[in-house]
C-alpha cells in the first residue's frame, strides 16, 4: 500500500501544471544560487559539490511544501476522511504521499543538475556513479520520512502550511547545502546532524565528487529509522487528537 | 468469538449515550470558549440487515453522530459499537467491518481516473491484487460507471462522483454501510438510482445506517428511522409508527412579504399554535402554522399581519412532511 500511494502521488502530481511549471523554473534559480556560491567562494571546491546541494534544496523545498501542502490539499479535496477510515494503518498510507512528493523533488534535483551543466558549465563527472545512485535513492527516502515526521503535524494544524515557509531557508543552511559546514558555528552542527539533507548531501558529493559516500549513508539510514519511529508515534497521536478536535476536515 | 464476527441477537450497531461536544475558541483579542452539544445523549440500535435511517435538520447532528459511528470523531461520552467492535478502543477492527459512502463534490481524486482512484483504495483496503480487478469492474457496473472507468474523475458530473463515492464504499464488500445524505446535490433521476442500489444492498442482507434531511427518503427506503433534532433523537419506530403518533391537526399555510421576526413571534404565542415554520421563497417568505386540530385561526392570522403585505393565505390538510416539522421543530 506504501507503493500504492507513491505511485498515485506521483502521478497525480505529474499532471499538475503548477508542479511541472515550479519544477522547471526553480531548478534554475538553485542552479543560479549554486553558481553564485562557487563565484564568492575560493573556487577550489567544483562547480558540482555547489549545484548538489542546489539539487538537495530542490527536494528539500518539494519535501516541505509538498508534505504539508499535499495534507493540506488532501484536507481541501475532501480526501483525509476518506484516508483515515481505511483499515490501514495512517502512517503508511502518510508515508506514500510523502515518499512521492519526495520523488517529484528527484526532478527538481535532475533539473538543476542539468541547468548547472547547460547554463554554467559544471562538469557531472562522477566518481562512483553505483555509490552516487544509491546515495540519491537514500537520500529521498530519508527526506520521504523527514517529510512524514512533518505531516503529521501538519494533519493536525488547520493552517499549518505555514510552517512550511519558515521551515525552508534554514534547513538550507544549517545543513552544509550553500556553504561547508565547517563555515558555520559550532551550535549549529548538532542540528545539522539530525536532519538527513547533510548526510544526503555529504553521501551524494563524496560520491560524486570524490570520498566516502558510505559512513554519510550510514547515518542517513540511522536518520531514517529514526524518523519512521518518530512519525509512527506522531502519526498515531495526531490521528486521535484529529478524531478529538474534528480536524480532519475543514468543516 | 473472534472480533468482527457477529454473535447471534447482537446488534450490528449500538449506540448508547452518546455524547458529543464541540469545544472551539472566538474572538481575536480576547478569547472565547465555546462549547457547543451536537450530539446529546442519543441511544439506538441498528439489527444485522436493517435500513436505518437518521432523519433531521441541517446541524442537528446527523452528520456527527455518523461520524462517531466511521471512528473519524470520537465521542465525549457513551458507548459505540459496531458489530460488537467498540469504535474508540478499536478503530482499525472496526474500519474493516465498514464502508462509508458521503454525498459532495469532493473526497475523490479529480486527477486520477475511476479506476486508479479505486485501485488505490483496493490497496489501502487491502483486497487481494489478482481480485481487484473483477472487484472493481463489478462495484462499477453495480452502480451505473461501466465503461466510464477510465476518464478522469475531474470530467465527471455530481451525479456520477456521487456514484463513484458509492463504489468505492462497496469495494472491500463490507457488512456495515454507512451513508451520509448520499443523494444530496444529485439530480433526481440520479438520485432515484442511488436509493435503487441502496435499496438493493439492503435486500442484498447489508446493515445500512443512513442520514438524510428528506422525508420521502426515509420513508421510502428505511425499515425504521429515528427522527433527530438539535442533538437528541425526538422520534422512533417504523414510518407507519411515526405518521400515527404525531398528530397535526389543522395547517395554515401563508405567503407574505416582509413578515417581522417579532409578528412570526406572536403567532407562535397563540395558544392554539403548535409550530410556526418559515421557508424563504425568493422575496417572499411561505409561513407553515401547525395548530390543534378544529382551530379557527385565519381571521386571528390576518390581525397579527396587518401592514404586511399577504400574498395568500390557505387552510390544508396536514401531510407527512407536517409531521417531520412538527418532531423537529419540538413544538
Amino acid at each position: 500500500m506504501v507503493l500504492s500511494g507513491w505511485w498515485y502521488q506521483l502521478k497525480m502530481q505529474a499532471q499538475s501544471g503548477f508542479t511541472v511549471l515550479v519544477a522547471l523554473i526553480q531548478p534554475l534559480i538553485f542552479a543560479s544560487i549554486a553558481m553564485a556560491d562557487q563565484q564568492a567562494g575560493n573556487r577550489t571546491l567544483p562547480l558540482l559539490y555547489y549545484a548538489l546541494g542546489a539539487g538537495i534544496m530542490g527536494i528539500w523545498s518539494t519535501v516541505v511544501f509538498g508534505c504539508g501542502g499535499a495534507l493540506n490539499w488532501q484536507r481541501h479535496q475532501g480526501m483525509l476522511e476518506p484516508l483515515v477510515i481505511v483499515p490501514a494503518p495512517l502512517v503508511l498510507v502518510l508515508l506514500g504521499i510523502t515518499l512521492g512528493t519526495a520523488t517529484v523533488g528527484l526532478y527538481a534535483m535532475g533539473a538543476t543538475l542539468l541547468w548547472g551543466w547547460l547554463v554554467f558549465g559544471a562538469h557531472l563527472h562522477f566518481a562512483n556513479l553505483p555509490a552516487f545512485v544509491i546515495a540519491v535513492i537514500a537520500t529521498v527516502v530519508a527526506l520521504g520520512l523527514l517529510g512524514l515526521v512533518l505531516g503529521s503535524s501538519f494533519v493536525l494544524y488547520r493552517n499549518s502550511n505555514a510552517l512550511s515557509n519558515a521551515l525552508e531557508y534554514p534547513v538550507w543552511l544549517v545543513c552544509g547545502l550553500l556553504v561547508p559546514l565547517s563555515l558555520l558555528p559550532g551550535w549549529t552542527h548538532p542540528l545539522a546532524y539530525v536532519l538527513a539533507p547533510t548526510w544526503g548531501v555529504e553521501a551524494l558529493r563524496a560520491a560524486a565528487i570524490g570520498g566516502n559516500p558510505w559512513l554519510p549513508l550510514l547515518w542517513c539510514g540511522v536518520s531514517s529509522i529514526a524518523y519512521l519511529g518518530l512519525g509512527v508515534v506522531l502519526v498515531r497521536n495526531v490521528e486521535r487528537l484529529s478524531r478529538i478536535h474534528a480536524t480532519l476536515t475543514f468543516q | 468469538m473472534p472480533r468482527g464476527q457477529q454473535s447471534i441477537g447482537e446488534s450490528a450497531i449500538d449506540v448508547e449515550q452518546l455524547w458529543r461536544t464541540y469545544r472551539t475558541t472566538t474572538g481575536t483579542l480576547r478569547r472565547h470558549r465555546l462549547e457547543i452539544e451536537a450530539v446529546r445523549g442519543i441511544s439506538l440500535q441498528v439489527e444485522p440487515g436493517e435500513l436505518f435511517g437518521l432523519l433531521g435538520p441541517n446541524g442537528a447532528g446527523k452528520t456527527t453522530t455518523i461520524r462517531v459511528l466511521c471512528t473519524l470523531l470520537l465521542p465525549t461520552s457513551g458507548k459505540v459499537r459496531v458489530r460488537g467492535i467498540d469504535v474508540v478502543d478499536h478503530p482499525g477492527e472496526v474500519r474493516r467491518q465498514i464502508g462509508y459512502v458521503f454525498g459532495g463534490d469532493r473526497g475523490l481524486y479529480d486527477r486520477l481516473s475511476a479506476v486508479d482512484n479505486l485501485r488505490y483504495f483496493a490497496d489501502l483496503y487491502g483486497l487481494d491484487p489478482r481480485q481487484q480487478r473483477r472487484r472493481i469492474e463489478a462495484v462499477l457496473e453495480l452502480v451505473g460507471l461501466k465503461g466510464r472507468g477510465r476518464e478522469r474523475v475531474e470530467g465527471f458530473s455530481r451525479g456520477m462522483r456521487q456514484r463513484l463515492h458509492l463504489a468505492r464504499g462497496l469495494l472491500h464488500d463490507p457488512p456495515v454501510l454507512f451513508f451520509d445524505e448520499p443523494t444530496i446535490g444529485v439530480d433526481p433521476v440520479g438520485a432515484r438510482e442511488v436509493r435503487q442500489v441502496i435499496s438493493d444492498l439492503a435486500k442484498s442482507g447489508k446493515t445500512i445506517l443512513l442520514t438524510t434531511h428528506y422525508m420521502f427518503e426515509a420513508d421510502s427506503l428505511c425499515d425504521r428511522i429515528a427522527v433527530i433534532a438539535k442533538g437528541k433523537i425526538v422520534a422512533e419506530g417504523t414510518p407507519q409508527e411515526l405518521k400515527a403518533g404525531v398528530r397535526v391537526g389543522a395547517v395554515v399555510e401563508i405567503e407574505a412579504y416582509g413578515v417581522p421576526e417579532l409578528t412570526v413571534q406572536r403567532i407562535r404565542d397563540l395558544p392554539e399554535v403548535d409550530s410556526v415554520s418559515t421557508e424563504v421563497r425568493e422575496q417572499a417568505q411561505l409561513l407553515t402554522v401547525q395548530a390543534q386540530e378544529g382551530s379557527q385561526l385565519t381571521g386571528r392570522l390576518l390581525q397579527l399581519l396587518e401592514g404586511v403585505r399577504v400574498e395568500r393565505i390557505a387552510a390544508r390538510e396536514p401531510t407527512l412532511e407536517d409531521a417531520y416539522v412538527a418532531l423537529v421543530t419540538g413544538e
